[in-house]
């Protein structure tokens, strides 16, 4: 008897959850005598596809013009006036969105996750720079990126960082491409998205803590240029390698380096790079030591990020809401926390297993394990690298643009007298 | 080193000729990935209703100052009930239009007497903030015909949506662009 009311109770709450969860229909449609025509729900329709294609098409446009005006043109006025055209079309008028920077975490997603499908334009805003980029250099960052863009119109007051600095700073853009790669590639956030540090600043709209981000990096940006895209970026990381092999390079000087020295502070990242002469005996038999020293550090130094990396998993993966939600249901089930989340109601109301949810969130857990051994093997053999390039010597005849740091904005074009003489040339035959 | 040099710089544009060509093939290989698995409309981001558990986070978390997920009644639904618990207070004394009266903290929604028992009820999208207070009302008593949409001739379509982000029942996804909505009644598969 007792048993028999207990399911008929328990049948009853269930069919009331139910009901709550679906709004089931309760009431039956009317029947209109008086013959009202029912409205109904309007859909306005999203941007229309075509306008996406304009974009690619914008970019490519972007991308081949800034090339030209870097490598055959040589002016910066030019190259400006693109940045300031992006800047107003990618920034102000797109909103930020998409760009090739966020563009390669829907990338790495739809790599990792087979039921994701990037768009065909995502995937050619994703590789039309690195392709320019192994033709001819960083044009994309010249004068196509918007948030280079921004920063460099803000860029006044031009202040040296040391090399070494520079090096050590790059590192966080290293650790930053990692991470957007594992939280990407498990499913869990796009990070280079939620902050991106000058989106509100195009949308003119959004969150307060990103606003300062952004400003703090702009004002920053006033005296050291382009502090995100050398010291954050991760498509940037991408790029300098790219760039590193890239056919064309950008050329201080149009045809010889005459070594007048006057192009030595033209440059506000630090992308010039002076002649060196032969190393005195006694450095090059420190420096060997050194190399083989770091050489044999190396693998340690990859270990040693792989270790770290993994250990973190805890904290990382509750960048997943699953694994969120798991630790939240289970101090609610131990009794820690009394209250219930929405989102706990939430998954309760659903009638899940709890214990298949822990197996997922174990199982993402583990793939952070893994994903950990990976991104931080990467970070350390970058830093390894980096100590291996302090004690590496090329000898170099004239002053030159790193191949990899040069952002090919053109304004040591006008320091070098040659080009001077270049232009005298030009306005004469054409005359 | 200088005899050495020329052969060294040999090497070297062997070295970089061939790292090209390898990231060129990768650029390729991705290329050739992502049109494998083609998609040629864009995604946007919409809500299913059957999981929306109606919490406020679409009101406050979206990038806009005025969220782009409004309330959208789905008339072939709504029971077209004289006492809407999506429009009235659970305890409201009068069934009367009046702030005293309304679940909906803007006003929003409109109430129309079409014929004896029956009203409309109509979303003002301009006075709608997304706060999903109606939609939990008529999801607990009535029938479930008000629901959460993302709006697209608002919704900037951001990479990773804020909102999405907030939403505790993962009721958030990518939908194809030529279907951008999710309502209630209508076959999604």
């Amino acid at each position: 008897m007792i048993r028999s009311a207990c399911a008929i109770t328990g049948i009853a709450v269930l069919l009331i959850l139910c009901g709550f969860v679906r709004g089931a229909e309760r009431f039956p449609p009317p029947d209109f005598e008086t013959g009202h025509q029912m409205p109904s729900p309007t859909t306005p329709h999203p941007r229309q596809d075509v306008y996406e294609y304009i974009d690619v098409a914008v970019l490519l446009a972007a991308l081949a013009l800034s090339s030209y005006l870097v490598l055959k043109k040589r002016s910066r006025r030019a190259i400006f006036a693109l940045t300031v055209f992006s800047l107003l079309y990618f920034g102000f008028w797109r909103k930020g969105c998409i760009c090739p920077v966020g563009a390669t975490q829907n990338i790495v997603l739809s790599i990792f996750d087979p039921t994701y499908a990037v768009p065909i334009t995502v995937a050619a805003f994703f590789l039309l720079p690195l392709v320019f980029t192994l033709f001819f250099a960083r044009s994309f960052c010249a004068a196509v990126c918007p948030l280079g863009a921004i920063q460099d119109l803000v860029l006044c007051k031009p202040v040296a960082v040391p090399g070494w600095v520079e090096s050590g700073l790059r590192l966080l853009a290293y650790v930053y491409l990692g991470a957007a790669v594992l939280f990407a590639a498990t499913g869990s956030a796009f990070v280079i998205c939620r902050y991106d540090p000058f989106i509100s600043i195009f949308r003119m709209t959004g969150g307060l803590n990103i606003l300062v981000f952004g400003g703090c990096l702009l004002l920053i940006g006033v005296f050291i240029g382009r502090p995100y895209c050398r010291f954050l970026c991760p498509y940037g990381v991408i790029l300098r390698q790219f760039s590193r092999l890239s056919r064309r390079r950008v050329t201080i000087t149009p045809d010889e380096c005459i070594r007048c020295k006057l192009c030595e502070d033209a440059c506000p990242f630090g992308a010039i790079k002076k002649p060196a002469a032969q190393w005195s005996t006694q450095d090059y038999a420190v420096a060997r030591k050194r190399l083989g020293l770091f050489i044999l550090a190396l693998p340690v130094l990859i270990l040693a990020g792989g270790w770290a990396g993994s250990s973190v998993r805890a904290v990382t993966a509750r960048a997943h809401p699953t694994v969120r939600l798991a630790d939240r249901i289970y101090l609610e089930e131990t009794g820690a926390a009394t209250d219930t989340t929405d989102a706990s109601a939430g998954f309760r109301a659903t009638g899940k297993q709890i214990e298949q949810l822990y197996q997922e969130a174990s199982n993402i857990q583990a793939r952070f394990g893994l994903g950990g051994w990976i991104v931080g093997g990467f970070v350390g053999l970058v830093a390894g690298l980096k100590l291996i390039g302090l004690c590496v010597w090329r000898r170099r005849d004239d002053y030159e643009a790193d191949r990899a740091s040069c952002l090919a904005c053109g304004r040591c074009f006008e320091y070098c007298p040659r080009e001077h003489v270049r232009l005298e040339a030009a306005k004469e035959g054409k005359i | 080193m200088a005899e050495d040099k020329k052969r060294t710089i040999n090497r070297r544009h062997f070295l970089r000729d061939g790292l090209w060509g390898a990231s060129l093939a990768a650029l390729g290989m991705v290329a050739g990935a992502s049109a494998r698995k083609r998609r040629d409309t864009d995604l946007v981001w919409q809500i299913d209703p059957y999981a929306c558990v109606s919490c406020t986070n679409c009101a406050t978390y979206c990038v806009l100052e005025n969220s782009a997920v409004k309330c959208v009644q789905i008339y072939s639904i709504c029971g077209y009930c004289d006492f809407c618990p999506g429009y009235f207070e659970p305890g409201a004394s009068v069934l009367k239009p009046g702030a005293e009266n309304e679940l909906c903290p803007t006003g929003a929604i409109s109430r129309k007497f079409i014929e004896e028992p029956y009203y409309e009820y109509t979303i003002d999208e301009t006075l709608c903030v997304g706060c999903a207070k109606c939609v939990k009302g008529c999801a607990a008593f009535g029938n479930g015909s008000l629901i959460m949409q993302v709006r697209h001739d608002r919704c900037l379509n951001c990479n990773e949506c804020a909102i999405a982000v907030a939403c505790p029942s993962a009721a958030f996804r990518r939908v194809p662009a030529d279907r951008p909505y999710l309502l209630k009644g209508e076959n999604h598969a």
